[in-house]
């Protein structure tokens, strides 16, 4: 991570600290409540989209990260990440889409989402970053 | 990019640290902007330029 002395990377962390704590108690609480309680209609649909709403946090923070962070380099880094794990995630999820349009993966995901497969980009990203500029970048 | 910077830096005694924090950046940025492996925008190149009283094209040479 970056020196905790850059105020942009203070601010990060501590949105994404926030969001990820409330990821959880808002996961664990609707997969409670289905398990637990008839829940039905509207209701349901608030509580299947409420973990949702953290994680899009996430994207917002990463993004509020961009615009916050004064140094150029240390953006670009960031940029170069969050393309690599747009492209990471987009190929991901296309193969896996036309195995299953042929009947080679299960239909589902099995909880793994796209954006758990941009998180990994992210790190990748940070990989390739150091591979090539011989810096991480900030968020990893 | 090629650039004197290290040369700079090396007559004034400077560390990598000491530029960042004249420029307002980070030390990574000026490490990689000494390795050629950044170039850095027109206002960064100015800012540069004036820390070292000098202009752009005494520290910056374009790639031949």
């Amino acid at each position: 991570m970056g020196s905790p002395k850059n105020p942009a990377i203070k601010r990060y962390i501590a949105r994404v600290a926030t969001l990820m704590a409330l990821y959880l108690v808002v996961l664990f609480t609707a997969k409670w409540t289905f398990e637990n309680a008839q829940v039905e209609g509207p209701l349901a649909y608030a509580l299947a989209i409420a973990p949702a709403l953290p994680l899009i946090g996430v994207f917002w923070a990463v993004m509020r990260y961009l615009t916050e962070e004064s140094d150029e380099y240390l953006r670009m880094l960031v940029v170069r990440q969050c393309l690599f794990a747009t492209g990471f995630c987009l190929t991901i999820v296309t193969i896996w889409q036309w195995l299953q349009n042929f009947d080679l993966a299960q239909p589902g995901n099995g909880g793994f989402g796209a954006a758990f497969f941009w998180f990994i980009g992210l790190g990748f990203g940070a990989l390739y970053n150091k591979l090539t500029l011989g810096d991480w970048g900030n968020l990893w | 990019m090629k650039n004197r910077l290290k040369v700079l830096r090396a007559e004034r005694d400077w560390s990598q640290a000491d530029l960042a924090d004249r420029l307002g950046v980070s030390r990574q940025s000026v490490n990689a902007i000494e390795k050629g492996r950044y170039d850095p925008s027109l206002p960064l190149a100015f800012a540069i330029a004036d820390v070292f009283e000098m202009t752009i094209e005494e520290i910056f040479e374009k790639d031949a």
